[in-house]
């Protein structure tokens, strides 16, 4: 590559002149003449026979057009799809609507199409269903348990699928340990909560054969695929667009039963037809994260040093599989060895259904569950060994030298440089400091915690078969237009690939256009999930660029009369050596290769380029997250005071928007830590349905964050970049549970289990002074 | 819907009246969205809790999923759109595009409208009053730093270009529909 002008550079986002004039067009701004209003009737029942369904009120209401139920259109539409799992994976039939009986709350079971939105809702009350209502099981762990109500009865039991990962010598690490650390670890359940909730609009064009769906999607591509599939039309007839999408955060990574249905509704009806879920139905229809209850054990030496780790986890399914939900939990076991040399490991997985939402990919997935369980387990040694967290954390470190570094898991660890991180970040915080100061407070009755959370996470979806597409085209007036398979919805990338691409080609920014999320504009595509858009799409853009200047070098070859090697490239134009005022621009070059007659007549017209890129390994960022926090015993709150990040995600494309993937994951880490639950009662009620119950962190809940980088290039792909969406999320969470535990120390707590709210630290604050341990070490 | 009661209402958004007949339980952002067709306006959650709804009404911050059309008959809306002048854009926007204020930019809108509120009040916030100004506005992608930053830099120009503070709000209004905004704020 040329020296960078723009790549590395904090380039103002491409993206914003349309969002901040409030011009973007988001589903619910697409608006065809004659568009219907879908409304769902969900059940308020988590598990119930459907014994009967009257709907002729809501059909003879005024300015309803149809009402479709489970039954009637279940021949019509194919089932939801799933991806991953082992050949133990259970997959209960997953209807559009619910046929026979539903399985949670939220369940579609009839649609009302009318003539506006209030009218379809108004109908929806018109709908008589008589439920026999089911005994109900909402706890995976008692979902489990002998006796349990079984979900799918197709089954003897809810165990949705079953697995192990073991390797090294467990039984030998267990018999050498000093001292074996148990804790029993639960990550509840999150709800994504995207600000734009999800919506569909489909349209069918009978005259050319074509149904378009708009979706807020992050996968455009893959959910043609399936659509075509579940409504049994060729794949040439179906074309999605992710419009403008307003956030996802992994519950847009997947085909809904609201896709499918709007898509039958389209062609059946002949009219466009538009869904748009309100946030109630959000809560309770869009996937759940995480979800896993857990025991570790860590056997350690009396140095610190870690021997082995054995995982035993039940992960919490809901009542069907979403489109990945098999995948995750098995990414937890893959990452359980962080960022340390654990020479033996094992994750046993039971993944078991319960009547409430699917759980699926939620930023992170699997991953922050991995983070989590090693990061707060290092600090369970340190306190029962008696030893700085930090201590152990180095003790356990890789070498820089030792990468590719092979982990017990079977990973092999790109690049990194734990250490560096570390001190950095040490050095930012205070550390030593910090600690003099915990002392003093103490013994003023003020309790300051510190909390790190040293992390590695696993990125760029993937080797074996995750590639993704990129195309650069100039044209004849020496513009440029990108296309990408990636789909990205807040990231920024319509910034950072032209940022590549400018630079390749020695061209303006203002003279690109990236074009993303139209199946008929880009042929082909996976999406934006996993951290994957820039280290994969990133790179399929770059290397299609490369091939545009390689076309353009021999063309300009060809006109100059010279040998391609006899020509200097620079700012945008081939000239020849030593006589640098003889030279082609591109954009020249573009109208010679457009116009023809001068190119040689093997050449394809035109300058354009297209290449897929599927990296030989994932990628592994990585860093150190500091918290420093003070607890206030007697309301049981939390002050976050400081918070200090060290991200390493190789090379950087655009510092600003690494910042702002850095800042926005911390805080939905932060969620989890403190704030965020999906709780449901024992009758799988829904108790968090509503903004007003499900607490998301707000603007006065945080402090300021301070972001600093290390830069350690990853081998994987030309560009060094190993990508961002995720890291702030799964290093933050531990990083603020260590810090609060940190500061109860005095108080003999040794776990909390998340969120950290103000009741349960209150609770156990009161607890540890009745039994006359509260408040002095 | 066809025979139901309708009121006819006339609201000024953007400058602009906008006469309708409306049924009385329309909500403003509906109408806004549905009827003016200025899609700019998002709704995030029907509850008054997101924010991404916030419009000025009657130089009142509003969450316009929460407020009936009827109750905006004779006010003056001020929505995202209306915020640049022509190409110009407003110090406020041009703060979050500079700042990297936003990332979906769903929410951007009502932040937006949201911090014009806030310097429309109190010209030179801390970061104390700003994280509590943007309190009612929920952002999922930006972990608000970004944002907050955005609002700073927007007082710092907007002190330097007084003209600029009460840009948006060049009609003039009767005392009535003032006491309404701030009735229903």
């Amino acid at each position: 590559m040329p020296v960078s002008k723009l790549v590395g550079a904090r380039v103002k986002r491409r993206e914003d002149p349309r969002l901040i004039r409030g011009l973007g067009q988001y589903v619910d701004d697409v608006n065809l003449p004659n568009t219907l209003h879908v409304a769902i009737l969900r059940s308020p029942y988590a598990h119930a026979k459907i014994k009967s369904l009257e709907s002729d009120a809501a059909r003879q209401h005024p300015g309803v057009v149809a009402v479709v139920t489970g039954s009637e259109i279940k021949d019509q539409i194919g089932t939801l799809p799933v991806s991953g799992g082992n050949e133990t994976l259970r997959v209960p039939k997953h209807y559009v609507l619910a046929v026979d009986k539903v399985c949670y709350i939220g369940e579609g079971v009839a649609a009302v199409v009318a003539e506006d939105r209030y009218t379809a809702r108004d109908a929806l009350d018109l709908i008589q269903v008589e439920y026999e209502p089911l005994p109900v099981v909402a706890d995976p762990e008692k979902a489990l348990a002998p006796g349990s109500p079984v979900i799918h009865s197709e089954w003897s039991d809810n165990v949705a699928f079953r697995s192990e990962q073991k390797q090294g010598n467990l039984t030998q690490a267990f018999k050498e340990a000093d001292k074996i650390i148990k804790q029993r670890l639960v990550h509840q359940r999150l709800a994504p909560i995207a600000v734009e909730p999800r919506g569909v609009v489909a349209h069918y064009l009978s005259s050319d054969k074509e149904l378009t769906v708009w979706s807020s999607t992050q996968i455009p591509h893959m959910l043609k695929s399936n659509l075509a599939q579940m409504l049994k039309l060729p794949e040439n007839e179906v074309r999605v667009i992710a419009p403008e999408v307003g956030g996802g955060f992994g519950s847009k990574l997947n085909v809904y039963a609201e896709e499918g249905l709007l898509g039958y509704l389209a062609l059946k009806l002949d009219r466009p037809v538009k869904w748009i879920e309100e946030r109630s139905e959000n809560f309770q229809a869009t996937i759940h994260g995480r979800g896993q209850v857990g025991e570790v054990e860590a056997a350690v030496k009396k140095d610190g040093t870690i021997l082995g780790l054995r995982y035993k986890v039940i992960a919490d399914i809901g009542a069907y599989h979403q489109l990945f939900t098999p995948a995750i939990p098995p990414f937890t076991g893959l990452m359980l060895s962080g960022c340390y040399k654990i020479p033996a490991i094992s994750m046993e997985l039971t993944a078991v259904f319960t009547n409430k939402m699917s759980t699926d990919a939620y930023r992170g997935a699997g991953r922050p569950e991995a983070t989590y369980v090693i990061e707060r387990m290092v600090d369970r040694i340190a306190q029962e060994l008696k030893i700085d967290p930090v201590k152990v954390r180095r003790k356990n470190f890789p070498k820089p030298t030792e990468f590719p570094f092979k982990t017990a898991t079977g990973l092999a660890y790109d690049s990194g440089n734990y250490q560096l991180a570390l001190s950095k970040a040490l050095k930012l915080a205070g550390y030593e400091k910090l600690r003099r100061d915990q002392k003093r407070l103490r013994n003023q009755g003020k309790y300051l915690g510190v909390g790190v959370s040293t992390y590695v996470e696993i990125c760029a979806m993937g080797p074996k078969g995750m590639w993704e597409y990129g195309k650069v085209q100039v044209e004849p007036n020496g513009k440029v237009t990108v296309l990408s398979g990636a789909s990205p919805h807040g990231q920024g990338q319509e910034t950072s690939f032209a940022q590549i691409v400018a630079d390749e080609l020695g061209i303006e920014l203002d003279d690109i256009t990236v074009i993303h999320g139209d199946t008929a504009a880009v042929p082909k595509g996976i999406g934006t999930f996993g951290s994957r858009a820039t280290a994969v799409g990133g790179i399929a853009v770059y290397q299609s660029a490369q091939k545009v200047k390689e076309k353009a070098r021999e063309l300009a070859s060809h006109l100059l009369e010279v040998d391609p090697d006899d020509l200097n490239f620079a700012e945008g134009r081939f000239s020849v050596k030593g006589v640098p005022r003889k030279g082609f621009t591109i954009k020249q070059i573009a109208q010679e290769a457009h116009q023809g007659g001068r190119f040689p007549k093997k050449m394809d017209p035109r300058l354009v380029s297209e290449s897929s890129f599927e990296p030989s390994n994932f990628t592994f960022p990585f860093g150190t997250h500091i918290c420093v926090v003070e607890v206030e015993p007697q309301t049981g709150t939390v002050e976050i005071k400081k918070y200090i990040a060290v991200d390493d995600c190789g090379k950087v494309i655009n510092p600003l928007l690494v910042d702002g993937q850095i800042q926005g994951g911390i805080v939905q880490g932060m969620g989890q830590a403190l704030f965020e639950e999906v709780i449901y009662d024992e009758n799988g009620q829904l108790l968090t349905g509503s903004l007003m119950s499900y607490a998301l962190p707000r603007a006065a809940d945080l402090p300021r964050l301070n972001l600093t980088r290390t830069e350690t290039p990853t081998p994987v792909n030309p560009l060094g970049i190993k990508g961002i969406g995720e890291a702030g999320t799964i290093g933050s969470t531990p990083a603020v549970v260590n810090a609060v535990v940190d500061a109860l120390a005095p108080f003999g707590v040794t776990h909390i289990d998340m969120p950290l709210t103000p009741q349960k630290i209150w609770s156990l604050c009161q607890e540890a002074k009745a039994a006359g341990s509260g408040g002095r070490r | 819907m066809d025979g139901a009661w309708k009121k006819k209402i006339s609201v000024r958004i953007n400058g602009v009246d906008h006469v309708q007949e409306v049924e009385p339980r329309l909500l403003l952002v509906h109408f806004l969205r549905d009827l003016a067709g200025l899609t700019g306006t998002h709704i995030g959650c029907e509850t008054s809790i997101c924010g991404a709804c916030t419009i000025m009404l009657n130089d009142n911050a509003v969450k316009s999923c929460t407020v009936l059309a009827v109750q905006a008959d004779g006010a003056d809306v001020l929505t995202i759109e209306g915020l640049a002048q022509g190409e110009k854009l407003h110090p406020i926007q041009e703060a979050f595009w500079e700042c990297h204020g936003l990332q979906c930019g769903f929410c951007t809108p009502g932040m937006i409208l949201t911090t014009h509120q806030l310097l429309m009040r109190n010209p030179q916030p801390t970061e104390d009053e700003i994280r509590h100004a943007l309190d009612g506005n929920l952002c999922r992608c930006t972990g608000y730093q970004h944002i907050v930053d955005a609002v700073q830099y927007a007082a710092k120009a907007m002190r330097r270009r007084p003209t600029g503070k009460r840009q948006g709000k060049e009609q003039s209004r009767s005392k009535a529909q003032r006491t309404l905004g701030q009735k229903i704020n």
